[in-house]
């Protein structure tokens, strides 16, 4: 798109809002900046609403530091914590209903490919677990099925935090939850393995506790489905409020997790991926 | 996206609508749906079979393929079908689909969502009952559970309204002024399955394309700043702000759809059309209720009784003032529906001035047709 765009009439400069001046002048459109760069730059999610220390926040705050192209970007976001945020992100989103975020995104993609045959629109659909591995599931597998060239993106925080921590499908096994009195009694849903064998030509799990592999992994997914097809990250979001650890302890959470298996940093790339993963990394 | 483009002069909607020669064509409710599509210059088409809609949709996909559509595909469900294609008129596109019965209530919660978009989708939906018992047959009570939804609601009573008013949907949604979804009823089989004698015009010319910059509210595509925006209005504090802009935005898409009265007066010649009002028994109904009441009313006046007819072409916007006036100093008004709750008979009541002349019937549900001689017999007992 054309960067111009951001740029603010003559004669309005004093009187559009500061955090808007700032956007046009510091944000990161068109720059290329990433995640090494936070703090020298506007950011694209601001002031928003969510508890102190939630995993969430911060996978939103990489996630959108990461994107290849924000100012060619559009978010489907959906109901739950994650929701509630979407109002500070200074780029386009969707709220629709509870879950089908990736049927959204679908005619969203296709409307912006006829609209714009020539340019690159990014949509990446978010929510959480909740969304997409259990009320949504079968919007979403249906996406990856009919292999429709957008990333979803999963905020797994393994409970509906939002209303007030009941047991997702991608709770763990055993977890006490509500709704969930004596213990979740299935296991955590597979859902990279799913999103590989639905069509995805690339699934990858990871936390915000490694940044540098999380902008990896977003701009290799944002990328990839731009060319080749569906693309689905899924990123561990500790929430201290439903499952009651102190704020300041999330990244310790995250680690202890990952230390102890309980969630595993994966990727499965399909070779037409692989190919085009070292093109255009290779670029840089 | 369609690798075919079918070439079709692009001509004004008034010339597509009333100055263009009309071909006569006999054909079905659900031919009628195509070829209105056909000249509609849609961008996108979803689809999700369901009966008696499905045939309408498969002939969509047939343009498709032939290059007058330029996306189509069949979606997972009805809900994800109703979910994108809200992601399509987001995107900026004309989009269409159709769905009927227990389809449109399984994706209900996109309707009041489309509304309160503000997104100008087209959809037709193809009235059959609901379960339980189980039933495909033809039944409207799906009308009444949709009226509130703040989509703006139109009931054909043949192929030919069909056509036109499809045709004609597209662009009543799309003025800056209403830009709401527009739900084209009609009654399954009686009206997509049967053949009548369709006014058509010429298929080489189209409506122009849909602006999407004229959109009351941005379209979702990064090329119209300011970025910080939703596209539905979220307001999910719970402080007075936010329910002072919830109420207004509410107040607004209703108010939107009152808009649209003059429109539809330009395009559709009326809310509703009237026959011998003059009559001091009147019978109102919509969809093939219009019908069976015109039968009805032909025997009606070989026994010498003297009947007027309204047919109301919009449900919503409601023909209040329009029905209230034409109730005034009547003896009777009848109105026959194919549903068991009566909502059309609840609507007139709501509006006219004293309404225990407002008779609820008669009404067959089910999927049974309505023999005129059960409207005779409430004209017959209206009249001594
Ligand atoms: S409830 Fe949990 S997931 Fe929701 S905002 Fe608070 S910490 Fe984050």
């Amino acid at each position: 798109m054309n960067n111009k765009i951001y740029e603010i009439s003559p004669g309005f400069e004093e009187i559009m809002p500061k955090d808007y001046r700032d956007l046009v002048n510091d944000g990161p459109f068109g720059k290329k900046l990433g995640v090494k760069d936070l703090g020298t730059f506007k950011e694209l999610l601001e002031e928003h609403p969510l508890c102190a220390g939630c995993g969430l926040a911060l996978s939103k705050r990489l996630i959108l530091a990461s994107l290849p192209s924000p100012e060619n970007t559009v978010i489907v976001g959906t109901t739950g914590c994650s929701s509630l945020s979407f109002a500070q992100v200074a780029i386009h989103n969707i709220h629709s209903i509870f879950g089908n975020q990736n049927a959204v995104a679908t005619g969203l993609k296709r409307a912006l490919e006829i609209r714009f045959p020539d340019k690159t629109k990014d949509v990446v659909a978010m929510g959480g677990d909740g969304a997409i591995g259990d009320i949504g599931l079968g919007m979403v597998m249906h996406s990856w099925f009919r292999g429709e060239k957008f990333t979803t993106i999963m905020f797994d925080n393994e409970a509906y935090a939002n209303t007030g921590g009941q047991e997702s499908g991608m709770s763990q096994k055993g977890a006490v939850l509500n709704m969930a009195p004596t213990g979740k009694k299935y296991a955590k849903l597979p859902m990279p393995e799913i999103a590989r064998d639905a069509g995805c030509v690339y699934s990858a799990s990871v936390t915000p506790a490694r940044p540098k592999r999380l902008e990896k992994m977003v701009r290799r997914a944002v990328i990839l489905a731009r060319k080749l097809g569906p693309t689905y990250i899924q990123i561990y979001c500790p929430c201290p409020t439903n499952y009651k650890f102190k704020p300041s302890e999330s990244l310790k959470r995250t680690r202890d997790m990952e230390k102890s298996g309980a969630y595993q940093i994966k990727e499965y790339i399909s070779p037409a991926a692989e190919e085009l993963i070292k093109k255009f990394e290779e670029v840089k | 996206m369609s690798d075919k483009a079918i070439q079709q002069k692009i001509v004004e909607p008034e010339e597509l609508f009333f100055k263009a020669k009309r071909e006569k064509q006999f054909i079905t409710g659900s031919e009628a749906v195509k070829e209105s599509i056909k000249r509609a210059n849609v961008d996108m088409a979803i689809s999700y079979p369901i009966t008696p809609q499905s045939e309408s949709m498969h002939l969509v996909g047939d343009i498709y393929a032939q290059g007058y559509v330029k996306d189509y595909y069949r979606g997972e469900n009805e809900l994800g079908v109703m979910s994108a294609v809200a992601g399509a008129s987001m995107g900026g596109v004309r989009v269409f689909t159709a769905t009927g019965g227990q389809g449109a209530l399984r994706a209900f919660e996109m309707f009041p969502t489309w509304a309160g978009a503000r997104l100008p989708i087209v959809c037709a939906f193809f009235c059959r009952g609901l379960n339980s018992p189980l039933t495909i047959q033809p039944d409207t009570i799906e009308i009444g559970l949709l009226l509130d939804t703040g989509m703006i609601i139109l009931h054909a009573e043949t192929a030919q309204d069909l056509y036109d008013m499809i045709l004609k949907a597209f662009i009543i949604a799309e003025e800056p002024d209403v830009h709401l979804p527009v739900a084209v009823f009609a009654d399954g089989f009686f009206v997509t399955h049967t053949r009548e004698m369709v006014e058509i015009a010429p298929e080489d010319i189209k409506l122009p394309p849909y602006n999407p910059y004229k959109s009351p509210v941005p379209v979702m595509d990064m090329e119209t700043p300011p970025v910080r925006q939703m596209r539905d209005p979220f307001v999910m504090k719970s402080n007075y702000v936010s329910y002072a802009c919830h109420a207004s935005w509410q107040q607004e898409v209703r108010a939107a759809a009152e808009r649209a009265r003059k429109h539809i007066n330009k395009y559709l010649g009326g809310l509703l059309e009237t026959e011998n009002e003059d009559a001091e028994i009147l019978i109102m109904a919509s969809g093939t209720a219009v019908s069976q009441s015109r039968a009805a009313i032909i025997r009606a006046e070989a026994e010498g009784l003297k009947v007027g007819l309204v047919k109301l072409k919009s449900l919503r916007p409601f023909p209040k003032d329009e029905i209230k006036a034409l109730a005034k100093g009547k003896k009777a008004v009848i109105v026959p529906e194919f549903n068991i709750t009566g909502w059309l008979a609840r609507e007139i009541k709501s509006v006219v001035e004293d309404n225990s002349k407002v008779i609820g019937a008669p009404r067959v549900f089910g999927g049974m047709t309505m023999p005129p001689e059960l409207i005779l017999e409430e004209i017959r007992r209206r009249s001594k």
